[in-house]
């Protein structure tokens, strides 16, 4: 279909996501931006966060990790650490992890070298909660 | 007689308990290999896209102050060694360990200072006591994501740039096909534009956003992670190959050893049979001489 915008969505453990959709919303670093087809070329860094589109009138929400977004006329390839699909999370088990995580940040001193990484996973935490309620 | 049959079918028996032993082993490493040759091409797409980008950016080296381009004076080495952190699999980590080996000597010919960041037992123990040892990652291989490639790079990256050392290079066992990996060794760090054959720009007249530098200079440090987990997923696939095919060539060879033993088994019980006959004949002919 040619006058559909083709969405990748490639991770380093899989293909996740390969298919025609109407519409791409990217959680770009400088701001959340939407994409249609014919699109100006563009390479942009994506922060974690919420990633959305339409397909066959139904709209799919993912929450992505860091990484890239590639955008040409017909296609939008977006390089992620993490995505997954808002049905696919399990809101209970990221509440524990965020939980237990938090506990563990609690105890460490503010300089640890650990605490940016646990932060950085709190926050990723909280996006997949957000995203997971609209599932 | 050599050996009582007693003795030969007891050999027999433990021969069919190792081949059992090495059969399931083979199939495991069967199923092993198979899950890690998905992973590595699951993995393809995103390094080649990777690349692609950065490729696409490499213009932009010239005028970079990043300080993962800083070429200095390569007077300290470090050295990422990926091994498995179990045995039984042929020569796998016999060659790369050999491969670091004679690089090694090589660098110190050259006096330079060598460090040694060890991914998999095998090679930890190995160079424990030949070399500074910077880190170890011990029994990590079998259940890994790109997490450990992050928490490896993050701590290398980290490294250069406060210039404890000049060079990064990694050696592993490249997964050429299931019966034959070969060692391969590759500079990581300080990053030149040789490394990534500056291709034709693909990307002529996109909008960057952020910077194109912005970008460039958050890219090398995602290129050196898509190294590093590509040599861990070369490592692992190459791992399970070389068990497997050890593993089935330890197998046919216990089948001929129970071909070997049973023959000799029969030789022995034939002899017996013979002995007794003779007695038995011997006897008769006494019996009939005395009576």
């Amino acid at each position: 279909m040619a006058d559909e915008l083709m969405l990748e969505i490639v991770t380093p453990e899989e293909m996740v996501f390969g298919k025609e959709v109407e519409d791409v919303y990217i959680p770009g670093e400088e701001g959340a931006f939407g994409v249609l087809i014919g699109h100006a070329p563009m390479l942009s860094a994506v922060r974690p966060g919420e990633l959305h589109f339409h397909r066959g009138g139904r709209e799919l929400f993912y929450a992505v990790g860091e990484g890239y977004a590639e955008v040409t006329s017909e296609r939008v390839t977006l390089l992620v650490e993490t995505c997954e699909r808002s049905d696919r999370i399990d809101a209970d088990k990221v509440k524990r992890r965020k939980e237990e995580v938090e506990n563990k940040l609690a105890g460490l001193a503010k300089d640890d070298s650990e605490v940016e990484k646990l932060q950085a996973e709190l926050e990723m935490a909280d996006i997949r909660l957000k995203v997971s309620e609209k599932g | 007689m050599a050996e009582s049959l007693r003795d030969i079918r007891r050999k027999t028996q433990a021969v069919e308990k190792t081949k059992q032993i090495t059969r399931a082993m083979n199939m495991v490493a069967a199923s092993k290999l198979k899950n890690a040759q998905t992973r590595m091409e699951n993995f393809r797409p995103y390094a080649s896209k990777v690349m692609e980008v950065l490729q696409s950016l490499a213009s932009e080296m010239q005028s970079s102050a990043n300080p993962l381009l800083a070429i200095r004076e390569p007077k300290r080495v470090k050295i990422i060694l990926m091994t498995s952190d179990k045995g039984l699999c042929g020569g796998f980590n016999t060659n790369v360990i050999k491969a670091a080996e004679e690089f090694t000597r090589s660098l110190k010919r050259e006096e330079k200072e060598i460090s040694l960041v060890a991914v998999g037992k095998k090679g930890r123990d190995h160079f424990r006591r030949r070399t500074t040892m910077a880190g170890h990652y011990i029994d990590v291989l079998g259940k890994f994501t790109m997490d450990l490639a992050v928490e490896i790079g993050n701590e290398v990256i980290f490294s250069f740039e406060e210039a404890e050392y000049d060079e990064l290079y990694i050696i592993y066992n490249e997964f050429k096909n299931v019966a034959s990996q070969k060692p391969k060794i590759v500079r990581l760090l300080p990053l030149v534009a040789e490394d990534l054959n500056e291709g034709e720009s693909v990307f002529g007249d996109y909008i960057y956003e952020p910077s194109d530098e912005v970008l460039f200079a958050r890219l090398i440090p995602m290129y050196i992670k898509v190294q590093i987990f590509n040599g861990l997923l070369e490592t692992s696939a190459g791992e399970h190959g070389a068990r497997m095919v050890a593993m089935e060539n330890a197998s046919s060879s216990c089948e001929e050893m129970i071909e070997n033993l049973t023959l000799q088994f029969n030789k022995a019980r034939q002899a017996a049979i013979t002995a007794e006959l003779m007695d038995i004949v011997g006897g008769t002919e006494a019996l009939a001489k005395s009576s």
